[in-house]
C-alpha cells in the first residue's frame, strides 16, 4: 500500500496539465485532492506501523538488495504525517496566493510543480534505497527551483539561480558519496550496506565517501554557513510556496541526514572513524546563534523568518549530534513543531504581504488592530518558536536540554537559552509594532486576509499550541523512532 | 475532601478569566466592563475564603488538572500561604476596581476595556501561581504575569513607555529564561521531580555547589522579588497609570515574586538542606544590601511613585530575607509581612493616585500644604507610611517584630543593625512629607482643589482602615499560619 503515497502526487502532477489544457480551475482541486488522498493513505499506514510495526514494498516485486525497496518504519512515519498535513494547510492557502501573486496563464504549470516537488519529498522519505534517494533528491530540487522562480519579485529569478547552483554542487556531492559507497560494498540499498559497511568502515573509499554525502546533505538542510541559498529563496518565492519550503524542505533533509548516519553508518563508525557528530555539535551551536543574530538584524518579516529557520534548523542538527534517547527524540520533535511553527508563520507574513504588499517589519504598525485573528495567531506561533510552556516548542526544547545535560555537554544549555532570549527579541519586535506602536491611520479600508487563508492559518497554529497541551503523539512516535535509530 | 473542593482551585483563577472574556465581549459598553470586573473580583474573594476555611479544617487539597508527560504537567495545590497570597491579591482587587474607575474618569482615559481586560487577566495569572503545584506550572505563571502586564506598563502608548515596556521585558523575560528556567532544568537533571513536596526536592546529598549555584539562579532569575541587582525593572514601571503600580507593581506581580521564592526555598530547597550549604548567608547578605541600599536611593527621589517603588524595592528584601533566617518563626514573619505590606503600600499608592488627579502633581516638593487642603488622603498617607516604618499600632509592626523574633532566635544580630538602621531610613524619607503637607505652606496660595472625588477617595480610607484593623487582628492571622 506504501507505494501509493508516492504513486497519488506523481499520477496527479503528470494529469494536471492534462486537465490544465481544458479548464485551469482543475490544477487546484487536483492537488487538494491529492493532498487529502495522501493524508489519509499515511494516516492508515502510521496506524498499521504503529500496531504491526514496519510495512515495506518492493517495486516490480524484485527482491532486495537488487530491487527498490520503500519502507515505513517509525522514524519516517512522523516525517510523512507532518508533511502530508502541512502540505494540505499549503494548498488550501495557495488558491488565493498564487492567484495573486502569480500570471494566471501560469498556474497549472505551477500546480504541476507543486505536486511533483510533493512526490519528491515524499519519496525521500519512504526509500529504503540509497540511489533512489538521490532521485527523489533531485526531483524535489528541481521542481524547487522553478516554484521559487515564479516569485512576483525580480529577485525570486536571482534567489532561485543562486539556490540552483547551490542545490546542484549539494546533490553532486550526494551522488559522488553513493558512488563511493556503492563501490566500496556493492549494494544500494540502505539495509544491506549497514550490513556490509563495518567490514569496510576503515577503507579510504567509504571514509570520502561519507564525507562527500553528509557535506551535501548539509548543503541541501542549509546548515549554517552552507545556509547561504536559504533566506533569499524562501523570501522571494510566492507565499504559499515559501511556506510550503520552510515547512517541509528542509525538514526532509533532516531526515535524510538521520536516515545516512544511524541507517547507513552507524555510531560506531562516528565513535571509531570520523567524529562527524563532534563537528556537527559545534556547527550546531554556531547555526543556532547565528541564526538568531541574523534574524535579529533583518528588517523584512519574510527573511527575518528564514534566518530563523536557519537558526532552528541548527536545534534539530544539535539533538542529532548529541545522539541519546532524550536529544533524539528532541530532535525528531522538533522537525514536527518547526514545521507547524515556521508554516503558519510564513502564512501570516504571505497573507500580510498579499493583502496590504507590506513586506518590512517597520510597516506594519497598528496592524494588530485591523487583522485581530491573524496576528493573534502570530502571537501564538511565535510563543511556541520562542519555546514559552505548554506550546510545542517548549517540548523539544526540554528534550534537547535534557539530552545535552544527560550527555555533560553543559555549554549547549546557554545557547539554546541565548537563541530562546534573541528569538524572542525578533518576534516581539513584531508584536509590539502591531498591538503597541501608535497607529498612523493609514490604511482604512483593510481587514482580515481571505477565510481560505486564514483557516490554514488558524489551523497550524492553534496545532502548535495543541501539541504543547497533547503532545503524545509526536513524543511517543518519537521515542519508538530514536529506539529504533540508537538500535533498542 | 470531594471532588467540588478540588475543582475550587481552579473556580477561583477561573473567575478572573471570565471576567476578562465578559469584559473583551463588551468593551464597547463602561459599566458592564466595571460591573463583571467588580463582581469577579468579590466572587473570587469569596472563593479564596471558602477554599481557605475548607484546608484549615481538612489539610491540604491538590488538582491534576492537566498531564503532558509523564513529568510535565498542570497541577495545583491549596495551602495556606497560597491562601493567603490569593486572598491579599483578590480582596484588594475588589478595592482598587474602585480607585481605576476614578482614576480612569479623572484621567479622561478612553482605553478603559483595554485596562480592565488585562488587569483581569494578570489577576487570573497571579491566583493560578498562587496555587501552582510544580515548578514549571509555577515558570508558566509567572511568565504569563509578565505578559499581561506589558500592555498595562505601556498603557499610555508614548515613546517612553514603550521604551519602558521593553526594559521591563529584558529583565523580567531575559533573567527569568536566563536563570530560572535553567534552574528548573538542573533542578530536573539532578532529581527527575519538578514537584513542590513538604519535604522539598533536594535532600541534601547533591553535590554543595551545585546546590548553591542553583540557589543563585533562583534567587536572581525570579526577579519579580527584585533582590538587587534585578530590581531596575520595577522602578521603570512606574510609568504605567497609578492602579496598576498600586495593585500590581506593590501587590500582585511583586508578590508573586516573592512568593515563588518562598516556593523554592522551602519546598525545593528547604530550612535544613539552605543551612547545609550555606545557602542562607547568600541570601541574607543580597537581601541586606537591597534593604540598605533600595532606602538610600528611596532618599534620593523626589518624584513620589519612584520613591514608593524604591521602598516597595526594599521592603520586598525584608520578606526573602525573612525565608533566609531559616526558622518557622522568621517565615511566617516574612508571610505576614507580605499581607502587611500590601495593605500599608497600596494606600500609599492610592494617596499618590489621588493627588496626581486632584492636582496633577508628582513631585514630593510640589506638595506644600496640601494636607490642609485633601486632610483624609494625607492621614491615610500617614497610615500607610507608619505601616511601613513599623510604628506599633499598625499592621507592619507585626510582621516586623516576627521577622526580628526569628533574627533573635537565629543567632544573626548583625540583622538587626540592617532593620535599625532601615527603619530610621524609612521614617527619613516619610516623615519630611508628611511634615511638609501639614505644616508647610504652600507658596502659590491661589490654587484651589478640594478632597478626591468619592471613587477614589473611599478606596484609600478603606485600606488605611485595614491597615489599622489588621494590627488587631493579627491573632487570627497568627493562629490561621500557625504550623506553616
Amino acid at each position: 500500500m506504501i507505494v501509493y503515497i508516492v504513486l497519488i502526487p506523481l499520477l496527479t502532477a503528470l494529469i494536471t496539465p492534462i486537465l490544465g489544457m481544458f479548464n485551469k480551475k482543475t490544477s487546484f482541486y487536483l492537488a487538494l485532492l491529492n493532498a487529502f488522498a495522501t493524508f489519509f493513505i499515511v494516516i492508515l499506514t502510521i496506524k498499521k506501523v504503529y500496531i504491526y510495526g514496519p510495512e515495506k514494498y518492493w517495486f516490480g516485486g524484485f527482491e532486495p538488495p537488487y530491487g527498490i525497496e520503500y519502507v515505513v518504519d517509525s522514524i519516517n512515519a512522523i516525517i510523512l504525517f507532518i508533511i502530508s498535513l502541512v502540505f494540505i494547510f499549503s494548498v488550501i492557502y495557495s488558491k488565493k496566493s498564487l492567484e495573486e501573486e502569480v500570471e494566471n496563464k501560469r498556474l497549472t504549470l505551477m500546480y504541476t510543480m507543486i505536486n511533483l516537488y510533493y512526490t519528491g519529498i515524499l519519496g525521500i522519505t519512504i526509500t529504503g534505497d540509497i540511489f533512489n534517494l538521490y532521485v527523489f533528491i533531485e526531483i524535489t530540487s528541481l521542481s524547487a527551483y522553478t516554484l521559487i522562480a515564479m516569485g512576483k519579485n525580480k529577485k525570486a529569478l536571482m534567489a532561485s539561480y543562486n539556490y540552483l547552483i547551490l542545490g546542484t554542487i549539494g546533490a553532486t556531492f550526494i551522488l559522488i558519496g553513493i558512488g563511493y559507497i556503492f563501490m566500496a560494498t556493492g549494494s544500494l540499498n540502505m539495509y544491506d550496506i549497514k550490513l556490509r559497511l563495518p567490514a569496510v568502515y576503515s577503507s579510504k573509499m567509504v571514509r570520502t565517501g561519507f564525507a562527500f554525502l553528509t557535506l551535501g546533505l548539509c548543503l541541501k538542510l542549509a546548515l549554517f554557513p552552507l545556509h547561504t541559498w536559504l533566506p533569499n529563496a524562501y523570501t522571494y518565492a510566492p507565499s504559499a510556496i515559501g511556506a510550503l519550503l520552510a515547512g517541509t524542505g528542509t525538514k526532509v533533509s533532516a531526515y535524510a541526514l538521520i536516515r545516512i548516519l544511524y541507517s547507513v553508518f552507524t555510531l560506531e563508525f562516528d565513535s571509531k572513524i570520523i567524529p562527524f557528530n563532534f563537528i556537527l555539535l559545534i556547527l550546531s551551536c554556531v547555526a543556532i546563534i547565528s541564526g538568531s543574530f541574523l534574524a535579529i538584524s533583518q528588517k523584512n518579516l519574510k527573511k527575518m523568518l528564514a534566518y530563523s529557520s536557519v537558526g532552528q534548523i541548527g536545534y534539530i542538527s544539535l539533538g542529532l549530534s548529541i545522539a541519546n534517547l532524550n536529544s533524539l527524540q528532541g530532535s525528531i520533535i522538533h522537525i514536527f513543531n518547526h514545521s507547524l511553527m515556521k508554516v503558519s508563520l510564513f502564512f501570516i507574513a504571505g497573507g500580510i504581504f498579499i493583502k496590504y504588499g507590506y513586506e518590512n517589519i517597520n510597516e506594519l504598525k497598528g496592524i494588530g488592530r485591523k487583522m485581530p485573528y491573524t496576528m493573534f495567531f502570530f502571537l501564538l506561533s511565535s510563543m511556541s518558536l520562542v519555546g514559552i510552556p505548554f506550546t510545542s516548542g517548549f517540548i523539544s526544547k526540554w528534550y534537547l536540554i535534557l539530552g545535552a545535560l544527560e550527555q555533560s555537554y553543559y555549554l549547549v544549555i546557554p545557547v539554546i537559552i541565548i537563541s530562546s532570549s534573541l528569538s524572542f527579541i525578533y518576534l516581539w519586535r513584531v508584536i509590539e509594532m502591531a498591538y503597541f506602536d501608535k497607529k498612523e491611520d493609514t490604511m482604512h479600508d483593510v481587514k482580515e486576509v481571505p477565510l481560505s487563508m486564514l483557516v490554514p492559518i488558524g489551523f497550524s497554529s492553534l496545532l502548535c499550541v495543541f501539541f504543547g497541551i497533547y503532545p503524545k503523539l509526536p513524543i511517543s512516535l518519537a521515542e519508538q523512532a530514536a529506539n529504533i535509530i540508537l538500535g533498542k | 475532601m470531594n471532588m467540588s473542593t478540588e475543582s475550587f482551585i481552579i473556580l477561583i483563577p477561573a473567575t478572573a478569566l471570565v471576567s476578562s472574556l465578559l469584559i473583551y465581549l463588551f468593551r464597547k459598553e463602561n459599566l458592564i466592563v466595571y460591573l463583571s470586573s467588580i463582581i469577579a473580583s468579590i466572587l473570587m474573594f469569596i472563593f479564596v475564603i471558602f477554599l481557605g476555611k475548607e484546608i484549615y479544617l481538612t489539610g491540604n487539597i491538590s488538582y491534576n488538572f492537566l498531564s503532558i508527560s509523564k513529568t510535565i504537567n498542570i497541577k495545583f495545590v491549596a495551602d495556606k500561604p497560597a491562601i493567603l497570597f490569593a486572598s491579599i491579591a483578590s480582596f484588594l482587587w475588589i478595592i482598587t476596581n474602585f480607585f481605576s474607575i476614578g482614576y480612569l474618569k479623572g484621567t479622561k482615559d478612553k482605553k478603559v476595556a483595554k485596562f480592565f481586560y488585562f488587569f483581569a487577566l494578570t489577576l487570573f495569572a497571579t491566583t493560578a501561581l498562587a496555587f501552582s503545584a510544580n515548578l514549571i506550572t509555577l515558570f508558566f505563571f509567572y511568565e504569563l504575569i509578565t505578559l499581561f502586564t506589558y500592555p498595562l506598563v505601556t498603557h499610555k502608548g508614548d515613546t517612553e513607555s514603550i521604551k519602558a515596556g521593553r526594559k521591563y521585558f529584558v529583565y523580567l523575560i531575559g533573567l527569568s529564561l536566563f536563570f530560572f528556567l535553567l534552574a528548573i532544568f538542573l533542578t530536573y537533571s539532578l532529581k527527575h521531580i519538578l514537584d513542590f513536596y513538604e519535604t522539598g526536592i533536594f535532600d541534601g546529598s547533591e553535590d554543595k555547589k551545585a546546590l548553591l549555584i542553583i540557589l543563585a539562579m533562583f534567587l536572581f532569575g525570579i526577579a519579580k522579588a527584585a533582590v538587587m541587582p534585578a530590581h531596575g525593572w520595577l522602578p521603570t514601571a512606574m510609568v504605567a497609570p497609578t492602579p496598576v503600580s498600586a495593585l500590581l507593581h506593590a501587590v500582585a506581580v511583586v508578590k508573586a515574586g516573592v512568593f515563588s521564592l518562598y516556593r523554592v526555598l522551602n519546598n525545593v530547597f528547604t530550612i535544613d538542606v539552605l543551612s547545609s550549604i550555606n545557602g542562607h548567608y547568600l541570601i541574607i547578605i543580597f537581601a541586606s544590601i537591597t534593604i540598605i541600599f533600595a532606602s538610600i536611593i528611596a532618599l534620593r527621589q523626589d518624584n513620589l511613585k519612584l520613591m514608593l517603588a524604591y521602598s516597595t524595592v526594599s521592603q520586598l528584601s525584608y520578606i526573602v530575607l525573612s525565608f533566609g533566617l531559616l526558622n518557622k518563626i522568621s517565615i511566617i514573619g516574612g508571610l505576614t509581612h507580605m499581607l502587611t505590606h500590601a495593605f500599608g503600600k497600596i494606600t500609599l499608592f492610592f494617596c499618590a493616585g489621588a493627588i496626581y488627579v486632584t492636582t496633577h502633581k508628582t513631585k514630593i516638593s510640589e506638595l506644600d500644604g496640601i494636607g490642609r487642603k485633601m486632610p483624609l488622603t494625607m492621614i491615610a498617607f500617614t497610615i500607610g507610611s507608619l505601616s511601613i516604618i513599623g510604628m506599633p499600632l499598625f499592621a507592619g509592626f507585626i510582621s516586623k517584630f516576627l521577622i526580628l523574633k526569628g533574627v533573635y532566635y537565629s543567632n544573626m544580630y548583625f540583622v538587626f543593625v540592617i532593620f535599625g538602621s532601615s527603619t530610621l531610613l524609612n521614617a527619613a524619607y516619610f516623615f519630611p512629607i508628611i511634615y511638609r503637607a501639614f505644616m508647610k505652606v504652600s507658596k502659590q496660595d491661589n490654587e484651589k482643589y478640594k478632597e478626591a472625588e468619592p471613587f477614589l477617595l473611599y478606596p484609600l480610607l478603606v485600606t488605611a482602615f485595614f491597615t489599622v484593623l489588621l494590627f488587631f487582628l493579627s491573632g487570627f492571622i497568627f493562629k490561621y499560619l500557625g504550623d506553616v
